[in-house]
């Protein structure tokens, strides 16, 4: 979500104003610390794991995860990110535009991905990244770890690595940073 | 704005949102299996009424990679032949149900008279002396490659000017970006009323060279040539061509520009185009991602068309709905 995402003037877009922080700096810090122990305890460690965030919200997460498993394993699992506009199942009934290119450096044939986004809503934008996925090859398998996952899935799709369950009604808004997840509103 | 007919159609914020989203496209090219299915269940339309090959191709490559069909009217083997007016050829391939046209012509004005005729996205890939806005908007990504951003920087068009609608498109795009434009062509080779361009005149290439930052060379277009204008090309290469001696005085961080096709030994020396300055092949390559770009923009990204819509800087509620 990324704090500079740019999306189409109204009905689309607006202004997000926060009515509550539901999380601060330190308790993120310590929710991306546990998701990284849960991905080193699911996948016993690091072998064939790369971490991959989606654009623009997940980029942050991703790092700071990438930087825990470092922390803690002593070695770095390579990174990546996924723009997923050419991917969406909504191109041509709202304005999509590709924020930056995907880098993905490594084949992905037989690897462990670790997708990596700021908040899991409808599911729609992971199962967009699942279909760009199979463009870099076949992993053996795709795990998903979200900062918040706020409900409302429109598909079966679910996170395996969670920072915060957050119950919001469909016309609320979640920001995700590094320093605070806030719930509020769009404001037009 | 649902077509893209001139580059003098799209302001600077325009050419910079469709540069700034061009590496996205050329990623594609890159990937394992490089198609996205973007604009799935689209047609593209490729009405060639002029011989062209990377053009053609390009959009063609460029439509493919974004899972678009296209549909490819060779003038010379369709019904153009039994006298069918453009209007027809128009109304007939837009009956097969087209989403976008992209046309090539010698008549100026033949994508504008389209729009009125067709409801698809008309695209110029060339119409007559007038404009070929692709081939300008990847002339500046593929500058912007090589120099950063180009304002204040001075791009050296030299060639023929005058029938060229490579340099009008490009004149439009580079002093949009703030670049400043220097035109070289002897004076029978330049257009009608040059003054009142927004560049500056010269006659002599090696004083214009002397300071420039890119130098963007055209095609001597001796098929729309009907009189004498140059009165001998091996002349004309001597004073205005890109001879090895004038590329190496340039040195080796000027880059070299050249639309294609090449004529080897007029406009640019025979073993010029293999230095490394000479960029080509990076023109053809990102010609296909700015393609990819358009058709994306005009077919793709919304109601709002092209160009992008107005943006707003904001946050995610995930997927916006």
């Amino acid at each position: 979500m990324g704090e500079r995402e740019r999306r189409g003037a109204p009905p689309y877009g607006g202004t997000f104003v926060s009515r509550a922080v539901v999380m601060d700096a330190d308790q993120i810090r310590r929710a991306i610390k546990r998701m990284a122990h849960e991905i080193l305890e699911s996948n016993r460690g690091l072998d064939d794991v790369v971490i991959i965030g989606l654009q623009t919200g997940g980029i942050e997460p991703a790092l700071h995860l990438v930087e825990a498993l470092e922390t803690i394993e002593g070695s770095r699992p390579p990174l990546g990110s996924v723009d997923v506009a050419f991917h969406r199942d909504d191109i041509g009934l709202r304005p999509v535009l590709p924020e930056a290119p995907t880098d993905i450096n490594v084949d992905l044939h037989g690897c462990t991905v670790i997708l990596v986004d700021d908040v899991l809503f409808t599911g729609r934008t992971v199962r967009a990244a699942l279909d760009a996925l199979n463009d870099f090859g076949r992993p053996r398998s795709v795990q998903l770890a979200v900062m918040v996952d706020r409900g409302h899935r429109e598909l079966p799709i679910r996170a395996d690595f969670v920072g915060k369950n957050l119950p919001t009604a469909r016309s609320e808004a979640v920001r995700v940073t590094m320093s605070a997840v806030e719930i509020g509103s769009m404001q037009k | 704005m649902n077509h893209l007919l001139s580059i003098d159609d799209l302001t600077a914020a325009d050419i910079r949102e469709i540069l700034r989203i061009t590496p996205s496209f050329a990623e594609v090219a890159e990937r394992r299996i490089s198609k996205v299915p973007a604009l799935r269940g689209q047609t593209v339309a490729l009405l060639f009424y002029e011989d062209s090959t990377r053009t053609r191709l390009s959009f063609e490559v460029a439509a493919k990679r974004l899972s678009a069909d296209t549909l490819n009217v060779s003038v010379s083997t369709s019904s153009v032949n039994k006298g069918e007016s453009l209007r027809d050829t128009a109304e007939t391939i837009e009956a097969m149900g087209i989403d976008a046209v992209v046309v090539r012509h010698r008549s100026s004005g033949v994508p504008m008279q389209l729009t009125k005729w067709v409801d698809a996205a008309v695209i110029n890939a060339g119409d007559g002396w007038h404009q070929h806005p692709t081939q300008a908007l990847l002339d500046c990504f593929t500058l912007e490659q090589q120099l950063g951003d180009l304002t204040g920087r001075n791009i050296v068009i030299v060639g023929d000017i005058r029938h060229s609608r490579v340099a009008r498109s490009d004149v439009g795009a580079f002093t949009r970006l703030g670049a400043e434009v220097t035109l070289v062509a002897p004076p029978t080779l330049l257009p009608a009323a040059p003054d009142t361009w927004p560049v500056r005149i010269e006659t002599n290439l090696d004083r214009a060279l002397q300071r420039a930052d890119a130098v963007c060379l055209l095609r001597m277009q001796r098929e729309r040539q009907h009189e004498a204008l140059v009165p001998d090309l091996r002349e004309y290469a001597t004073l205005y061509g890109l001879t090895a001696q004038r590329a190496a005085a340039l040195g080796p961080d000027v880059p070299i520009l050249h639309p294609g096709p090449m004529n080897r030994g007029v406009e640019i020396a025979a073993d010029v185009p293999d230095l490394d300055q000479v960029l080509v092949v990076d023109q053809v390559r990102n010609g296909v991602a700015v393609r990819m770009a358009v058709l994306f923009l005009l077919l793709g990204s919304g109601a709002a068309g092209m160009p992008a819509p107005a943006l707003v800087d904001d946050v995610e509620t995930e997927d916006a709905r």
